[in-house]
């Protein structure tokens, strides 16, 4: 009977794991709405190409090694299937676990989770640099970032191995709950180097210092990708709770639920209120943002506050954000889609509110992990990024900026007007 | 024959078309337009930066009337266009040389 409770849990678990990364999966939509939305329509195309490819190339990069170096196992996923002992070994697991200890679920449901999670830290790069950088660059930085720089940090984090062997940041008191820096401060700052080395969009800044606007094509777009994201959300982290099958869990599941929808409802209204005060005028690419930066800030550690403190740290997000667009505009760093505020600052700040509402944590730790994700990532990408300039260009020429990227790289309109049947 | 080119406000085409319709005017051609008068542009804002829209929407409408009719259609679209504000747009009038009906080959009046 006990087995038969366990053989339950068991598939319980790895159901639950499948469905919330199917929910996170949704998130590749998100972000290719979001960012459709939010550039020029000619360069549509290009963003959404670069979108799919992305997710591909992070789903088999993370297959080849991405999952061996954050994980361990070995290559190719070799052995993940379980063999031949697998119901033996799993009963075996659960017995000396118990039924309300840690989980047991397939292997593969793990490698499946774990996956979306990469495709969504390479998906932030894609909206900071769009609209000027060469597309195959963009491609081969997605190759090293998912193979090797993400599951280079995740492996210190999640993966519980030392830095290089020098210290361990579980033991120094640092958590991240579902990533606010593992994943989005990390795919911020992958993009932060990659915007430095590139520059701003001909014509952002003007000579005297003005930011000019560039606005976006679509915002139903804007509008159905930061709806996607918020959906998908629920699985980023009500599924790293990591286990459905037991009250403690259940009820930490749906408290992880009602405090992720909490902090972004909170974001959208911090973020209105304060652009309707900064600009006169309900801003709705303020508001989104401010939806995402709600997400984005209670991801390290959503089970623990309160719905009310959940919702308080989204509006902290919702504010910083506004002001992180503004303040990245007068330092000249161009940022189409606001990439760089909503996952790298307020990933920040998601990391800084942990301490408050979770003992197991410290501020130093946590300071020091935020350091630890930055200065490697930041670092290994610039790196990367610079030896791409040298070897075939990041940025398109002036023309192909002009014409549109989607007529450059991809050699289709999203939106074709005049065209001829094929004679 | 006349051409009259009238520049309205958009949301004034129906009442235009309708006011020509009245005195029989046969047909019309309209295009969406965008330009600038003494109403110049307004400026839009996107997230905090604000921009100039130096062109406003504004519709054309080609009329092809007999010359007899001309004073007509002035008074009509004058009248129909009309708000008081500021953008309400102009009318053009030029001679017409030739008309050709492409269906059956008519020119002048006849084509009208």
């Amino acid at each position: 009977m006990e087995n038969n409770i366990f053989q339950l849990q068991y598939a319980m678990d790895t159901f639950y794991f499948l469905v919330m990364g199917a929910l996170v999966m949704w998130m590749a939509a998100g972000f290719s709405m979001l960012e459709a939305g939010l550039v020029r329509s000619k360069n549509t195309t290009e963003i959404l190409t670069k979108n799919i490819a992305l997710y591909a190339i992070s789903c088999i990069m993370y297959m080849v090694c991405g999952y061996y170096f954050m994980y361990g196992g070995d290559l190719f996923l070799s052995g993940i299937a379980g063999g031949d002992s697998l119901v033996a070994d799993v009963l075996k697991a659960s017995a000396e676990n118990g039924f309300e200890g840690d989980s047991v679920y397939s292997k593969a449901s793990d490698f499946f989770f774990q996956v979306v999670f990469v495709a969504t830290a390479m998906s932030i790069v894609s909206g900071a640099v769009a609209e000027r950088m060469k597309l195959w660059a963009f491609l081969a930085f997605a190759v090293v970032m998912t193979a090797f720089i993400y599951p280079m940090e995740g492996s210190w984090t999640w993966g519980g191995n030392s830095v290089f062997g020098m210290y361990n940041l579980g033991d120094i008191g640092f958590s991240d709950f579902a990533g606010s820096g593992i994943v989005h401060m990390a795919g911020a700052a992958a993009a932060l180097a990659g915007v430095l080395l590139l520059g701003p969009r001909k014509g952002k800044y003007g000579k005297n210092g003005e930011v000019n606007a560039i606005p976006g094509a679509n915002m139903p777009l804007v509008t159905l990708g930061t709806f996607t994201l918020w959906m998908g959300w629920f699985g980023f982290n009500g599924g790293s709770v990591l286990k459905l099958g037991d009250i403690v869990n259940a009820n930490s599941v749906a408290m992880v639920f009602l405090n992720t929808n909490a902090a972004a409802a909170g974001g959208v209204i911090a973020a209105l209120i304060v652009a309707r005060m900064m600009f006169g005028k309900a801003d709705l690419t303020m508001a989104c943002n401010g939806a995402l930066a709600g997400l984005v800030a209670i991801t390290a550690e959503p089970s623990t506050p309160s719905a009310l403190m959940a919702t308080i740290i989204g509006a902290i997000g919702g504010v910083l954000v506004v002001f992180a667009i503004i303040g990245l505009d007068k330092l000249k760093i161009d940022d189409p889609v606001g990439a760089i505020s909503v996952h790298g600052v307020v990933g920040f700040w998601g990391l800084m509110a942990v301490p408050l509402t979770n003992d197991g944590t410290s501020f130093m730790g946590q300071l020091a992990g935020a350091a630890t994700i930055f200065v490697w990532v930041f670092v290994v990408s610039l790196i990367v990024w610079f030896a791409l300039k040298a070897i075939m260009g990041v940025r398109v020429s002036e023309e192909e900026e002009y014409e549109g990227v989607d007529l450059a790289e991809c050699g289709l309109e999203a939106y074709p007007e005049f065209t001829s049947s094929g004679k | 024959m006349k051409l009259v080119t009238a520049i309205i406000k958009p949301f004034k085409l129906d009442d235009v078309r309708e006011a020509l319709s009245e005195i029989g005017v046969q047909g019309i051609t309209v295009t969406e337009v965008k330009g600038f008068g003494r109403q110049k542009g307004h400026t839009e804002l996107y997230r905090g930066a604000e921009y100039v829209v130096d062109f406003l929407p504004k519709v054309k409408i080609d009329v092809a009337i007999a010359e007899d009719l001309l004073d007509q259609v002035i008074e009509a679209v004058s009248k129909a266009a009309n708000t008081g504000k500021i953008g309400d747009g102009k009318i053009f009038v030029s001679s017409l040389e030739q008309v050709v009906r492409i269906r059956t080959g008519e020119t002048g009046t006849e084509a009208l």
